[in-house]
């Protein structure tokens, strides 16, 4: 807290603040208020008397019931959460045991496998999907969920292992080790101490597994080419802005409607954010 | 319960000899403390004997088997870790239940062991709570009372109690040592704190740069320390040096430097014969030393200036400056001296120690 005179703490705190919360806020609130914006409003020119760019006082629910009825928005919907569940898991279940192989067995290059993993990370999509759509075509995967499945983990492994490995090392190793002078073999040791402690990292990492590939757009763009298996991303641009044609309506609410689920599993997990690691060893 | 028999073992890294060919043999039912400064190899030891670093050189037995390639769980031993390494998503009672369930005991069998556990360590009320909700001295008995249900045939402790504050320490280490009493398991404690060492080992081992330089009862690496290392190491405050030199003197031998002359203990003339003209360090401890009061002879006597008297109630302890070499001497708490002061310092010539000035060993009658 800032201490000192009142102005002080409105000057330097309270004022930037509400700025930067403004600043951050306002394309949802923007996203929101077109959602039920009805469409005579939305196209109203600004030098029109009755111009109410950030209020409306006709609420509707056209654009949302025009997404549902009029485009596939539903199976998109369901496409998305099917392939950004799928490729998680995946990512997730090697991410662990690779984060947990790098951090704590000793094997040759061990340490350079490590950077190498994370160089693949740096690699950018834009270039990646080229030789990438060449091999969904060669295992004719092209226009199946499948190509996007198999293909979001070579972003999400390397993410997903590097954090892992970073959360792994936190552990301290004297629990493994009483593990194991306990009974445990090495599977049981990791099975039955090292991941259950490690479940805030696992979670943080499955959701920003989870999100990278919700969001994912240009490989979805560039594999699936059938409208009934897009991806909500790819689906909400290329069916509602034609041409330079732009549905305003449809598009936010599509926007509005895809941050939900995501929005959703954050708030699920937040708590498990809070580390449980404290109070484990050390007095 | 079992024997220990460490032999002849080293532990190489990369780059790093840490253990350098040691040799220990523990009896059933002993309690043998490590103790030295840090990198002395005294842990490497340790997670040797535990399974938890392979063996680069040499043999380790527990009972009769060799266990150089056994994994820990197949050693039957348990280890106390300095940081506790209690699982922190597991309950107290679940905490020291796993070993007997990964060990596959039943489970009324499992709740008498850690029950009586607990019992035995004064935590019955906490089996229910996570190891964070309990203070520094409790998690230490979650973490004994881990060890000790599974009724090993060797305690391993690594440092125990440097977690632990001052006072706690003290206690702990009172309990630790009645826990050894009656369960009688053999035990294998590190510590690089001498006087946790002293008091809690039925034999002391001191080691130094992965070499063992002593073993032996408290009183005897006290009384009789095998080189100067061991001298200075054991004893709070350190036994005090001064570098000399030896000469014949008539009959007898006489050490000296430039601030003292002293004659050497009859008992000592002997064994110091070959050292006649070759330097050599005096050591003496400072419960050994003090103020002359003319009765006894002069050359059991030397000349010592005062700089700085600290009152400890029970005595007092001088720090004084005696030429080259500062040194320490307890002394009655009556005495009365000021800073700055030149004072005659007598020492008990039984209790002298020299070393050769070379090799550090003790020369001994």
């Amino acid at each position: 807290m800032i201490e000192g005179a009142i102005w002080r703490r409105w000057v330097f705190f309270y004022i930037p603040l509400a700025l930067f919360l403004i600043f951050l806020l306002f394309p949802f609130y923007w996203m929101l208020i077109t959602t039920f914006r009805p469409d005579g409003e939305l196209y109203r020119p600004w030098r029109a008397a009755n111009y109410t760019p950030f209020w409306t006082w006709n609420p509707t629910l056209d654009h949302i019931k025009y997404l549902f009825r009029e485009t596939m928005f539903a199976t998109w919907l369901w496409n998305t959460m099917f392939i950004a569940t799928a490729s998680t898991i995946i990512s997730l279940i090697c991410g662990v045991l690779a984060g947990y192989a790098l951090a704590r067995l000793n094997f040759p290059f061990a340490g350079s496998l490590g950077t190498g993993i994370f160089i693949t990370y740096l690699v950018p999509q834009t270039l990646l999907f080229i030789p990438l759509s060449e091999i969904i075509r060669n295992y004719k995967l092209g226009d199946t969920p499948w190509s996007l499945i198999l293909t979001y983990p070579t972003f999400l492994i390397p993410f997903c292992t590097w954090l892992m490995m970073g959360y792994f090392k936190a552990v301290p190793k004297e629990l493994e080790e009483c593990a194991r002078i306990d009974g445990a073999s090495r599977w049981q040791a990791m099975l039955y101490i090292i991941i259950p402690v490690a479940i805030p990292g696992i979670l943080s990492a499955g959701i920003f597994a989870f999100t990278l590939s919700w969001n994912e757009f240009i490989y979805a763009l560039v594999f699936l080419s059938s409208p009934e298996q897009k991806t909500v991303p790819v689906g909400v641009v290329s069916e509602l802005i034609r041409g330079d044609v732009f549905f305003w309506g449809p598009l936010m609410a599509g926007a509005l409607l895809g941050s939900i689920p995501v929005a959703i599993a954050y708030s699920f997990f937040v708590e498990h954010y809070v580390s449980g690691l404290t109070g484990s060893v050390k007095g | 319960m079992a024997t220990v028999s460490i032999r002849g073992v080293h532990k190489r890294y990369d780059d790093f000899h840490a253990v350098k060919g040691v040799s220990l043999e523990i009896k059933d039912k002993e309690f043998v403390v490590l103790v030295g400064p840090s990198g002395c190899g005294k842990t490497t030891t340790l997670r040797m004997v535990a399974g938890l670093e392979t063996i680069t050189e040499g043999t380790i037995l527990i009972g009769d088997t060799v266990v150089n390639e056994l994994p820990p769980m197949d050693r039957d031993i348990a280890m106390v870790f300095q940081n506790y390494a209690l699982y922190p998503h597991m309950s107290v009672y679940d905490n020291m239940a796993f070993g007997l369930k990964m060990r596959k005991f039943d489970k009324a069998e499992i709740k008498r062991r850690v029950t009586e556990a607990a019992d035995i360590l004064g935590i019955k009320d906490h089996l229910h709570r996570k190891p964070r909700q309990l203070s520094g001295g409790q998690r230490q008995r979650v973490a004994l009372g881990r060890a000790i249900v599974r009724n090993p045939q060797v305690f391993l402790f690594d440092e125990p109690l440097s977690n632990l504050d001052a006072k706690l320490r003290v206690q702990m280490r009172v309990e630790l040592k009645k826990l050894h009493q009656r369960l009688g398991t053999t035990a294998v404690y590190v510590t690089h704190d001498q006087v946790e060492a002293m008091t809690l080992g039925d034999r002391v081992v001191v080691m130094k740069d992965g070499l063992i330089q002593q073993v032996g009862e408290p009183l005897e690496l006290y009384n009789h320390p095998a080189n100067k290392y061991v001298g200075g190491f054991i004893g709070s405050p350190a036994m005090n040096f001064a570098d000399v030199t030896i000469a014949q003197n008539g009959s007898g031998l006489i050490a000296s430097n430039s601030a003292m002359n002293i004659g050497v203990p009859e008992h000592l003339a002997a064994p110091l014969g070959p050292h006649v003209g070759r330097p050599a360090t005096f050591g003496i401890r400072p419960e050994d030393l003090r103020l002359a009061d003319g009765s006894e002879p002069a050359h059991h006597t030397f000349e010592a200036v005062v700089e700085v008297a600290e009152q400890l109630g029970s005595e007092i302890l001088l720090d004084v400056s005696c030429g080259p070499s500062s040194m320490v001497a307890s002394v009655d708490p009556t005495v009365r001296v000021k800073p700055g002061e030149k004072i005659r310092l007598a020492f008990n010539p039984h209790r002298a120690h020299f070393f050769d000035g070379k090799t550090e060993m003790a020369v001994r009658g």
